[in-house]
């Protein structure tokens, strides 16, 4: 299964170490990043692999309490909701 | 894969346009909890919902966190209770709304509706208790809604329930404001509406079932901001594309629902419901589309243009479309609706118009204290007659407010947001309404 992390917040030193050291040390594959900075603020978004690792549930946790340590917001969506919407 | 644009176009609409799914009710079958005595049926229902719902609340919030898409509501509907009690011979059915309110508490929900009866043609003894108990049944729980049908296209109207039903409306408004809140009537009930006041498990329904009442004013209108000053195949294509994906996300959420709480998928109803926040509004959808305020001439063929591409763009998102499926037009739920009445755009008389042409009718419409029983009868007939000569759902959900007068407010809170008093034509329907009787079915030929 593919989860879809967004980050959104103001731009900083690190906020992208400090994500994928996180998804490292927890076993969470990359599948795909892009990154942009609007004005000051930083805009992430991530494809990454929860086939193995902990449970969606406490990444979800995790990322969020990580966010709010470095003062950014950090979403992780199952990648249905998307494909749902989107493809037919 | 899925592109960044998508990503971001569908968090915007969960962030900026209040995307969401409004509820998820679950339907529960009541009826193998008849029984002659009503302490024990009290006892059997009360045992039967907090055992089939206890994982509702949380499955809801589980599945909202997967997906990032907030879920409002976790909400409970049960067989009606004039149905599944008539067993009981009880002459007073206030026990088991205490039972509903109390079983609604225990597993979290915030509304269980219900506390209902059938009597589009006629009243039995358990339907005529019901409608006794509804006043203080209302008045005194937190959580239980009730509905009546009162009238359908193959039955007629039941004129002597709509005028017990005017009398029941203004008993209920001098215990509580919130009472008439919880309170509908309906033309044509459907039985797998999810949305309350006005939800109830119909007895053609399964054991238990999963119903999804999608929403999202906010995103339709955001859409229709990038088509200003197109023409009409443009908004009705703009409608129909957002209709879709907001269908979707429901669809997704209510196939996720049963497979985790382990019971069948019902259906999706389309209902665009607004709440009072900025950004979650059907009045602001009107608006965007060329009228300076609902209740202009204009108002109900926008409303038409709406509902109908709703439903376009929706049947093809989901395999199985029920419930009430329409654009909502509460007014005190919805700011723009709260203005436009509030300056004098929207009047009764348009509203009626406008449940023409949309689900579901006059609903959360505040009117003044000393509104005689018969008029607010002669409103409802009204409203039955339409549902009733174009085979649709139409509905009544009216608070007479104790002590005020046009232009006051009434304040409801929460999701029922505040009415303002509406002026009612107070020319009177006493005779009529007195009349009492049955309206026949009409005729389905002929149809010019």
């Amino acid at each position: 299964m593919k989860g879809i992390i967004t980050v959104v917040g103001k731009d900083q030193v690190g906020i992208i170490a400090k994500v994928c050291v996180y998804l490292s040390n927890n076993g969470i594959n990359i599948l795909d990043i892009a990154q942009t900075i609007v004005q000051g603020y930083f805009n992430m978004m991530m494809v990454v692999d929860m086939s193995y690792g902990p449970s969606f549930e406490k990444v979800n946790d995790d990322l969020q309490s990580l966010g709010e340590s470095i003062g950014v917001q950090i979403k992780l969506q199952h990648e249905d909701i998307f494909n749902s919407m989107h493809r037919i | 894969m899925i592109s960044y644009q998508e990503i971001s176009e569908t968090n915007k609409m969960i962030a900026e346009s209040h995307l969401d799914v409004r509820t998820i009710t679950m339907g529960i079958s009541l009826l193998d909890c008849a029984d002659d005595s009503l302490e024990k049926f009290c006892s059997k229902i009360y045992e039967k919902i907090t055992r089939v719902a206890q994982n509702l609340v949380k499955t809801g919030d589980s599945i909202s966190a997967q997906y990032g898409v907030p879920i409002v509501n976790k909400r409970v509907s049960v067989t009606p209770i004039a149905i599944a009690a008539a067993g009981t011979r009880s002459s007073d059915f206030f026990p088991i709304a205490k039972t509903l309110d109390d079983a609604a508490r225990a597993i979290g929900v915030n509304f269980i509706g219900g506390f209902s009866a059938l009597l589009q043609k006629g009243s039995t003894e358990a339907d005529k208790a019901l409608v006794r108990s509804i006043p203080r049944a209302l008045a005194d729980t937190e959580r239980v809604c009730s509905c009546l049908n009162l009238a359908s296209t193959r039955d007629g109207i039941n004129m002597n329930a709509v005028r017990r039903v005017g009398r029941a409306i203004i008993e209920m408004s001098e215990l509580s404001d919130m009472a008439c809140a919880k309170f509908v009537v309906f033309c044509n009930a459907v039985e797998d509406n999810p949305f309350m006041a006005g939800a109830f498990h119909g007895v053609t329904e399964r054991e238990t079932v999963v119903n999804v009442g999608v929403s999202g004013p906010g995103v339709v209108k955001r859409a229709l901001e990038e088509a200003r000053g197109a023409d009409f195949e443009t908004v009705c294509e703009t409608i129909k594309r957002t209709a879709f994906k907001i269908t979707r996300v429901g669809q997704l959420v209510a196939q996720e629902a049963s497979r985790q709480l382990g019971v069948p998928f019902g259906s999706i109803d389309l209902s665009l419901a607004p709440t009072p926040e900025v950004n979650d509004s059907v009045a602001e959808i009107l608006r965007e589309m060329g009228l300076q305020h609902p209740g202009a001439p204009g108002t109900t063929a926008a409303v038409a243009i709406l509902n109908d591409n709703v439903k376009k763009g929706g049947v093809m998102a989901s395999s199985y479309v029920g419930g009430l499926s329409g654009a909502f037009i509460p007014v005190s739920e919805d700011h723009g609706m709260i203005e436009a009445a509030r300056v004098g755009a929207l009047t009764l008389e348009k509203l009626e118009a406008m449940t023409c042409v949309c689900s579901v009718g006059i609903d959360m419409v505040a009117i003044p204290g000393d509104t005689p029983a018969e008029t607010i009868s002669g409103i409802i007939a009204d409203e039955m007659a339409i549902g009733m000569i174009n085979g649709k759902t139409t509905a009544v959900r009216i608070i007479p407010a104790r002590g005020k007068t046009v232009g006051d407010m009434v304040e409801f809170g929460g999701l029922l947001g505040s009415a303002p008093v509406m002026p009612v034509n107070s020319f009177s329907c006493a005779d009529f309404i007195n009349r009492g009787g049955r309206i026949p079915a009409p005729i389905h030929s002929f149809k010019n």
